[in-house]
C-alpha cells in the first residue's frame, strides 16, 4: 500500500503494475485448492481432538510415492528449462517422463488403499471410523488434482509437438510446471501432517 | 507493463471487427461481453428475488393465520396442502428454499454477479474481463445451478428442508424428513455448482482489478465500489472452498456411509451404524463461509453506497482511506468470528469469550463506515434521486441493525436469544434489506448506463417509501417477538399461552410484507418498462465522477470507441472550491483545472505534461 501512496504523490500518471492476467488468474486457482485442503486438514485436527479416533498405521508405500512425485517435480523443472532453451526434443522427453513419473504416482496411491482395505481402514460403512475415512479424501482429493495435472501434461506434450511449447511461447508450460509443483508439495504438505497428525 | 496494455489494444481491435459478425446466440445468450453477463446476472436475479420473496409469503401466512383454511393456494401448492392445512415438512422446506435463494443466488449473484460485472472494467478503463470466456461460463454455471435448485422445488419429496445452513444429521439422513432425500441431493449438486459459478468469478474480478487498470488508475484512485468488489472476490475465493469441502464431507456422509458428521443416532428406535462423527465438525465449516458469506453480501452494496451518496451529496466521500481501511478489517475479522454463530453448541466457554471479543471489535470498523456515510451527507447539496433514497434506507439499516448485531455478539445474550425471531429481526435488517437496497440503488443508478435509458423517478419514490416503511413495519415487531420467546423455523406456535397475546403482531408483520412484495411489481413494472420506453439518457445524466460516464450512452464492445482515457486524480472531486463546475471527472488532468488545484497537484502537472508528449 505504501508504495502505491508514493506513486500517488511522486510522477504522474503511469501504469500500475501488472503480470500476465491468464499466469495471475492460474495462481488465484491454486489458492481455492489450497483452501480445500487447509479446510480438510483443519477439519481433521478439531475431529481428532475430540477422541474416538481409530489409529493405524500409514502405508509404507507413501514413502516410496513420495520419491516418485519429488524426482516427476525435478523432471518437470528440466522439461520446462529445455523449453527455455528451445532444446524441443528434450522438453517433450521430460514432459513424458513427468507424466508417466506421475502414472506411477496415481498406481501408488491406489496400492496404499489396498494396504488400508487390507488392515480393515475403510472409507465408508460399518466399522469404518473417520481418521480412515479422512484419509481416504484427502488422498482421493489429492488424486483427482494429480489427474487432472496429467492430462494437462498431456496438452503441454500435444502441444509441443505443434511448436507451440519454446522460449517466446512459456505460458502454458510455465502454468503446467507451478501446478505440477504445486501437487507435489501439497502431498509432501499432507503426507507430513498425516504422519505428524497420527 | 506492456503485457497488460497489448492485450487491450488486441481486445479493441478485435472487437471493432467483429461486432457485426457475432451470431445472435453468441452476442445476447453465450456472451462474453462483460456489459451482457452482468445484465443476465441481473434478470436471473430479479427472478430469483421473485420466488425467493414469494415463498417467504406463503410461510408468513402461515405463521400469522395458522388456523385458517389454505385450500385456496391448492393450484399453487397442490399436495402440500392437506385438509386446508400446509404441510409442516414443507413449511420447513420453504423455510430453507427461501434462505438458500436469498443469500446466494439474489444477494451473492445478483449483486456482486451484477455489479463487479458491469463496473469492474468500466471503472478501472478495461475494454473487458481478464477472461471473458471464464466470465461466461461463471454465468452459465450459476445458470443451471439455479435449474437445478429450481427442480429440486417441483419434485415430490420436496427441496431440501434442514435450513439454508443444512445442518447434519437432519440434512444428511433421508429416514428424518422427506426433504433431506432427492431435495437434499439437488441442493448439493447445486451448491457445488454454484460456488465453481463464484470461484470463476471471483478470480476474474481480481485478476482484472490487479492486471487491467488504465493508465493512472492507482490504488488509491479506485472508486470506492471497486475496492469493495475486489475485497468480497477474495473473501469469497478464501471461503467459498472451505464450503465446498463441507459439502463434500455431506455428501460422502449420504451417499457413501462415512460417518465424518454422524455418530450414535436412532432412527425409530433402529439404531444407524454411523460412528464416531461429529455434527460440530460441519458447524465450523459451513460457518467459516458462512459469516464471511454476510460481508460477501453486504460488502458490494456499502461500495455501491459510497459512490451514490458521494455524488448526490456532491461532495469527496468523507474517509476515503478510512473506507478502505475500514472495509479490508471487517474482510480480515470476518474469518475469524465464525464461532459466534456456535455458543450454544457446547463449545468451552471461554473459547466463546474470544469469539466474541473479536466480534464485538468488528463494530469499530462498521462505525468507521456509518460515520462516514453520515459525515459525507453533512452539509451537502443533496439530490434525493431514487438511489440516493435507497442509499440513504442501506446506511439506516446498517445502523439499526448493526446495534442488534452487538447484543447478539454478547455470548450471554445470545445464549437466551440464539434461534428466535431477535436473530431473524437482526440479519434481515443488516443483511438482507441493506444489501437488497443497496442492489436496489444500483440499479437505480446504473440503469442508464446499462440501458441509455431513465428509470422513472416517480415510480421510484413510491416503491422507496413502501419498501423502507414496509422493511421497518416488518422487521422491527421480530425483535419482541423474539425477545419474547419465539424461536424461529417452528410450523406453528400457538400451542402455549403466552404466545397468544402476539398473534395480532405476527398478522402486522404478514401484512406488512405483503404490501412490501407487492410495491416491489412498482419497481419491477419500472424496470422493464423502462428498457423500452425510457427517457433516453444522456452520458452523464448524475454528472458523476467516474470512468464508466465517459463511455458513449451505450457503450458497445470494448466500452470507449476511441482510446481508453487516462486518469489524474480520485473520484470524489465533487464542488472542489475555485473549479468551473461541481464535479471533475478522474479523466480530466491537473493542468486543465489550475483554479482549482491544490499546491501538491499543480507539482503533479509538470508529470502530467511529460507523460501527455511521451506518448
Amino acid at each position: 500500500m505504501s508504495q502505491h501512496e508514493l506513486n500517488l504523490q511522486s510522477s504522474e500518471p503511469q501504469k500500475p503494475l501488472s503480470m500476465n492476467p491468464k499466469k495471475f488468474a492460474f495462481w488465484l486457482f491454486l489458492v481455492t485448492v489450497l483452501m480445500i485442503f487447509a479446510a480438510l486438514t483443519s477439519a481433521y485436527i478439531v475431529r481428532r481432538a475430540d477422541g474416538g479416533w481409530l489409529e493405524f498405521q500409514l502405508p509404507s508405500i507413501f514413502w516410496l510415492n513420495s520419491v516418485i512425485i519429488v524426482v516427476s517435480s525435478i523432471t518437470m523443472q528440466l522439461a520446462y528449462f529445455a523449453a527455455k532453451k528451445d532444446s524441443l526434443e528434450k522438453t517433450k522427453l521430460y514432459l513424458l517422463i513427468t507424466s508417466l513419473l506421475g502414472l506411477a504416482f496415481l498406481v501408488g496411491q491406489f496400492y496404499a488403499w489396498g494396504d488400508l482395505v487390507e488392515i480393515k481402514v475403510f472409507f465408508g460403512g460399518k466399522g469404518s471410523n473417520p481418521s480412515g475415512s479422512f484419509l481416504y479424501v484427502l488422498t482421493g482429493l489429492h488424486g483427482l488434482h494429480l489427474i487432472s495435472a496429467v492430462i494437462f501434461l498431456w496438452v503441454v506434450f500435444a502441444q509441443s509437438f505443434k511448436y507451440k511449447v519454446h522460449s517466446k511461447s512459456m505460458l502454458v508450460i510455465e502454468c503446467c510446471t507451478t501446478y505440477w509443483h504445486f501437487l507435489g508439495g501439497l502431498w509432501i504438505y499432507l503426507f507430513g501432517f498425516l504422519l505428524l497428525n497420527h | 507493463m506492456s503485457v497488460a496494455e497489448s492485450h487491450l489494444h488486441d481486445h479493441h481491435d478485435d472487437h471493432e471487427h467483429d461486432h457485426h459478425d457475432l451470431p445472435w446466440i453468441k452476442k445476447y445468450v453465450f456472451s462474453e461481453d462483460h456489459k451482457v453477463i452482468a445484465k443476465q446476472y441481473l434478470i436471473s436475479g430479479i427472478i430469483w428475488a421473485i420466488i425467493g420473496g414469494g415463498l417467504s409469503l406463503l410461510f408468513r401466512l402461515q405463521l400469522a393465520y395458522p388456523d385458517a383454511n389454505f385450500d385456496w393456494l391448492k393450484p399453487l401448492l397442490g399436495g402440500w396442502i392437506q385438509n386446508g392445512k400446509l404441510d409442516p415438512e414443507f413449511y420447513l422446506a420453504l423455510v430453507t428454499m427461501h434462505g438458500t435463494i436469498m443469500v446466494f443466488f439474489v444477494l451473492t449473484a445478483g449483486l456482486s454477479g451484477t455489479f463487479s460485472n458491469f463496473l469492474i472494467p468500466l471503472q478501472i478503463g478495461a475494454r473487458d474481463m481478464a477472461s471473458g470466456f471464464l466470465n461466461m461460463l461463471s454465468y452459465w454455471f450459476f445458470f443451471v445451478s439455479g435449474v437445478i435448485m429450481l427442480c429440486s422445488l417441483f419434485i415430490e419429496t420436496g427441496p431440501a428442508g434442514g435450513g439454508w445452513t443444512v445442518y447434519p444429521p437432519l440434512s444428511a439422513l433421508p429416514q428424518a424428513i422427506s426433504g433431506s432425500g432427492l431435495g437434499m441431493t439437488l441442493w448439493l449438486i447445486s451448491m457445488a455448482l454454484f460456488i465453481v459459478s463464484t470461484l470463476l468469478g471471483g478470480l476474474n474480478y481480481i485478476t482484472t482489478v490487479i492486471n487491467l487498470r488504465t493508465n493512472g488508475m492507482s490504488f488509491l484512485r479506485m472508486p470506492l465500489t471497486i475496492w469493495a468488489f475486489f475485497i468480497t472476490a477474495i473473501i469469497g475465493l478464501l471461503s467459498f472452498p472451505v464450503l465446498f469441502s463441507a459439502a463434500l464431507l455431506l455428501i460422502f456422509d449420504r451417499t457413501f456411509g462415512t460417518s465424518f458428521f454422524l455418530s450414535d443416532i436412532y432412527i425409530a428406535g433402529q439404531a444407524l451404524s454411523f460412528e464416531g462423527g461429529s455434527p460440530v465438525l460441519f458447524q465450523h465449516l459451513f460457518w467459516f463461509l458462512g459469516h464471511p458469506e454476510v460481508y460477501i453480501v453486504l460488502l458490494p452494496a456499502l461500495g455501491i453506497t459510497s459512490e451514490i451518496v458521494a455524488t448526490n451529496s456532491r461532495k469527496p466521500i468523507f474517509g476515503y482511506k478510512a473506507m478502505i481501511g475500514s472495509m479490508l478489517a471487517i474482510a480480515f475479522l470476518s474469518f475469524i468470528v465464525w464461532a459466534h454463530h456456535m455458543f450454544i453448541s457446547g463449545m468451552n466457554p471461554f473459547l466463546g469469550s474470544i469469539f466474541m471479543f473479536l466480534t464485538l471489535i468488528i463494530a469499530v470498523p462498521s462505525a468507521v463506515k456509518a460515520f462516514n456515510y453520515i459525515t459525507t451527507l453533512w452539509r451537502g447539496n443533496i439530490i434525493f434521486t431514487p438511489a440516493m433514497l435507497f442509499s440513504i434506507g442501506l446506511v439506516s439499516f446498517f445502523i439499526s441493525g448493526g446495534l442488534t448485531g452487538i447484543v447478539l455478539g454478547n455470548s450471554a445474550a445470545d445464549i437466551q436469544l440464539h434461534d428466535t425471531y431477535f436473530v431473524v429481526a437482526h440479519f434481515h435488517i443488516v443483511m438482507g434489506s441493506a444489501s437488497f437496497f443497496g442492489m436496489l440503488a444500483g440499479v437505480y443508478h446504473w440503469f442508464p448506463k446499462m440501458f441509455g435509458r431513465m428509470m422513472d423517478e416517480k415510480l421510484g419514490y413510491v416503491h422507496f417509501w413502501i419498501t423502507f416503511i414496509g422493511v421497518y413495519m416488518v422487521f422491527f415487531p421480530m425483535h419482541y417477538i423474539g425477545i419474547a420467546g419465539f424461536p424461529r423455523r417452528y410450523y406453528s406456535f400457538t400451542g402455549f399461552d403466552f404466545t397468544q397475546s402476539f398473534t395480532d403482531l405476527t398478522q402486522i408483520i404478514t401484512i406488512a410484507a405483503i404490501v412490501t412484495f407487492a410495491a416491489q411489481f412498482i419497481f419491477l413494472f419500472n424496470f422493464f418498462f423502462s428498457i423500452f420506453k425510457g427517457r433516453r439518457a444522456t452520458e452523464n445524466p448524475w454528472r458523476s465522477n467516474t470512468l464508466e460516464w465517459t463511455t458513449p450512452v451505450e457503450p458497445g464492445h470494448g466500452n470507449w470507441p476511441g482510446a481508453i482515457p487516462t486518469v489524474y486524480r480520485w473520484a470524489y472531486d465533487y464542488s472542489k472550491p475555485g473549479a468551473e463546475d461541481d464535479f471533475i471527472p478522474q479523466n480530466v488532468p491537473f493542468s486543465e483545472t489550475k483554479g482549482s488545484n491544490f499546491p501538491h497537484e499543480n507539482e503533479q502537472m509538470v508529470a502530467e505534461a511529460e507523460s501527455i508528449h511521451g506518448k
